[in-house]
């Protein structure tokens, strides 16, 4: 990544700057089903993605972190604002959207409310919300529940069906221990356990998160620790998409039929697993910016070193 | 003879007084009145072990750019919210033992604050 980086020397203005800032943050997937099989693609650059002939398409976003105000983008809402945008151009609606979490960045009640706000804006039927651990700070996920958490039963998690897609709603930030990668627990992975047992192993299953069900990074926590057991439910199902956010940058892992991606967050970037001594903010320096946008797929391609795991870039818009 | 008695009622009163205004005068230059601070920087608690006598506060400040929590591992003591840029959480720690505590942003973030008796 960084000899690529280096080669680009274009200088843009702090406003120019900006502009490509929140086109970049700002993208969405859009993911459409055809035949029980998912498919994603990337919102945000170059010509809108078809949905011609698709069963039917939902968008995911995450990590919107309203609230934040410091240098890697000092206006969250506006990038927000922007992914939605991207939603709403789409020629065919979203049949949902989903929020893979961190909706806030310090679970403050006029932080949610003005999430709450965009989100009204968004042209779609449903909106679907896993918490983010910035969602749940003090209050185990109150405020979050209070206006996000509908169908949730109150633990956070819950099933539905959608034209014969059975998606689960994991919720991975409520067990936090010193030391360790987060865990499901044992009674969301009891929960599961039942609520996958009368399905057909032909059913399409999707489930969602927010920190990512398989170890991308376990220095910094981008793991879920008892996720294997999680696996071992899932694991007889013929096509299974494991979508999280929490990492803010697209990675995406193949395990026998189970696929996982980790989607962009509408915020800000973070490092590759590795690439900077912590997993803190990164600022895009102007002109870095735009070649990372333009090599936005070779860039992943390239990932090498710390990561544990096999990454293919997901496909640019068609 | 009475009088000379007196004297020494006296003085003994007024010796009491003074050693009593001694040990009142001594009390906010003693350890129990100390804060001490414990910088969040770089995903990191500065210092990560502490050591502080009984009574001492302990303020931790988040200079990081990311919010950061300070929890206690076993729930030993009462942790912090969510700690924004430039927030800062104070714990007055008045028994001595160790409290292992990390951030629940980053349960890899871990530090200890060792509290040890007076005069030990």
């Amino acid at each position: 990544m960084d000899k690529m980086l280096r080669e680009d020397e274009v200088k843009d203005s702090e406003r120019r700057r900006l502009l490509k800032c929140m086109g970049w943050a700002g993208a969405g997937l859009l993911w459409t089903m055809k035949g029980g099989v998912l498919r994603a693609e990337t919102l945000g650059l170059g010509a809108l993605p078809t949905t011609a002939g698709a069963d039917f398409s939902f968008v995911q976003i995450s990590d919107s972190h309203v609230g934040f105000h410091q240098a890697a983008n000092p206006d969250v809402l506006a990038t927000l604002q922007e992914a939605i945008a991207h939603i709403n151009g789409l020629s065919v609606a979203p049949a949902f959207v989903l929020h893979t979490g961190d909706v806030s960045h310090l679970s403050k009640p006029d932080q949610f409310d003005t999430a709450q706000q965009a989100f009204k804006t968004i042209k779609t039927d449903t909106m679907f919300f896993t918490p983010g651990e910035h969602d749940i700070i003090g209050d185990d996920g109150a405020e979050f529940f209070k206006r996000f958490g509908k169908g949730s039963s109150g633990k956070g998690w819950y099933s539905f069906d959608y034209k014969g897609v059975h998606c689960v709603c994991l919720v991975n930030v409520m067990n936090f221990k010193q030391g360790a990668m987060t865990q499901l627990g044992d009674e969301q992975l009891e929960w599961v356990e039942q609520d996958l047992k009368g399905l057909s192993s032909s059913t399409p299953v999707l489930v969602f998160a927010h920190i990512p069900l398989w170890t991308v990074y376990e220095p910094w926590g981008w793991g879920t620790d008892d996720s294997p057991k999680l696996y071992t439910y899932l694991r007889r199902f013929g096509s299974v998409t494991v979508l999280n956010g929490h990492i803010h940058q697209i990675q995406q892992k193949i395990e026998g039929n189970m696929t996982f991606y980790s989607a962009r967050g509408t915020a800000y970037p973070q490092p590759q697993p590795g690439a900077a001594a912590t997993p803190g903010p990164m600022t895009v320096p102007a002109g870095q910016l735009g070649s990372y946008l333009g090599i936005r797929q070779v860039k992943l391609v390239d990932v090498k070193g710390p990561l544990a795991v096999t990454d293919t870039s997901l496909a640019l818009p068609a | 003879m009475r009088k000379t008695l007196l004297n020494y009622l006296f003085l003994a009163a007024a010796g009491l007084a003074l050693l009593a205004g001694a040990v009142k005068a001594a009390e906010p230059a003693s350890p129990a009145a100390k804060t001490v601070q414990v910088n969040i920087y770089n995903y990191k608690f500065d210092p990560e072990t502490l050591t502080v006598t009984s009574g001492t506060t302990v303020t931790w400040t988040n200079k990081d750019d990311i919010p950061h929590t300070v929890a206690s591992s076993d729930k030993s003591f009462k942790g912090s919210g969510g700690l924004d840029t430039g927030d800062s959480y104070s714990y007055t720690f008045d028994k001595p033992g160790t409290y292992k505590y990390f951030c629940t942003l980053h349960p890899f973030m871990m530090g200890v604050i060792v509290v040890q008796a007076k005069g030990d």
